[in-house]
């Protein structure tokens, strides 16, 4: 496990570390001008905030029919990670809104709704910090009302009046733009994996030294 | 000497009027925008600077990876330290 961690770490920060070049060869959008340059790490916090939520989502309903630790694990990790992403999502997006739209902020349904998400994410994890015994239970439960969200988040552009951008962005973006994007996108992934091996890591051994208190305690 | 005083004093106040009573009375109003201006054409006073949005956003993404590292190194400190005190607890019940 620690071994494929390492070598997820060189790649990316491989990835990381060429980023900022491939973004900065990207051509210029022609009506934003360079405010754009924040999509290429505005967009792929998105969509790991959404992916990441729909993971932590499914674990939450593994755990909750099958009562198995592992998922519940998966679960907490994912949540942490729904958070930050979620925070660079919600910090990145209106620092381009300002510039490009002319507000902070707009109460249309895609903001509103990713802003809900991550409350949400945030309500479980106070949730598993200070709700003690049956917390994993009442977060897994907040885990899937979360998860029926992301849809709505993803489709709520096309539907609802907004100034924010369609999802037929993305399927158009020219190459010289998309290289880069998706270039960011995989460094966001592999970081995630790192992070997500880190934490999944902990929460077994938090939950073995917690066993062993008991034990001790019993005994 | 007093009268000279007098002048100066009435000469001053002379001069401050009117840039006192022009700072109380509002500026004429200006001529409505009557047509789009393209954000090209707008005065460099009027645009808001992009750099500063670009860089506060990469800054914030570094930020944020650097302090879930942190807090998730942390946490694991204290696990460590937890699990130390469960080893001298059992080398403890070991000994007696």
């Amino acid at each position: 496990m620690r071994k494929y961690t390492h070598i997820l770490l060189g790649a990316a920060l491989l990835v990381f570390a060429l980023a900022p070049v491939l973004i900065h060869r990207a051509p210029y959008e022609s009506t934003m001008g360079l405010v754009q340059k924040i999509f290429y790490f505005h967009l792929p916090g998105a969509l790991m905030m959404l992916f990441i939520a729909l993971f932590a989502g499914v674990m939450s309903g593994i755990f909750l029919f099958t009562k198995k630790p592992w998922a519940d694990h998966y679960a907490l990790a994912a949540a942490e990670q729904v958070v930050l992403f979620g925070a660079m999502t919600l910090v990145t997006g209106p620092l381009w809104a300002r510039k490009a739209w002319g507000v902070w902020w707009e109460w249309d349904a895609r903001l509103t709704s990713s802003l809900l998400l991550w409350m949400i994410f945030i309500a479980y994890l106070l949730l598993r910090r200070f709700g003690g015994p049956g917390s994993d239970k009442l977060g897994a439960g907040m885990a899937l009302f979360a998860l029926a969200n992301v849809p709505f988040i993803y489709v709520s552009v096309n539907y609802w009046r907004t100034l924010h951008p369609k999802t037929t962005v993305v399927p158009n973006l020219v190459p010289p733009m998309a290289g880069p994007m998706w270039w960011a996108f995989a460094g966001f992934v592999l970081m995630s994996l790192v992070l997500f091996a880190l934490r999944v890591q902990q929460e077994e051994q938090r939950a073995r030294v917690e066993a062993l208190y008991l034990a001790a305690n019993e005994g | 000497m007093r009268i000279i005083r007098t002048v100066t004093l009435a000469l001053s106040l002379c001069l401050a009027l009117p840039a006192l009573v022009g700072a109380s009375q509002p500026s004429p109003p200006q001529p409505a925008q009557e047509e789009f201006v393209p954000l090209d054409q707008l005065p460099p006073e009027a645009e808001l600077p992009a750099a500063p949005m670009v860089i506060a956003a990469y800054v914030f993404v570094w930020a944020a990876f650097v302090v879930y590292i942190f807090s998730i190194a942390k946490r694991l400190k204290r696990l460590e330290a937890d699990l130390r005190t469960l080893e001298q607890g059992r080398r403890g019940e070991i000994l007696r």
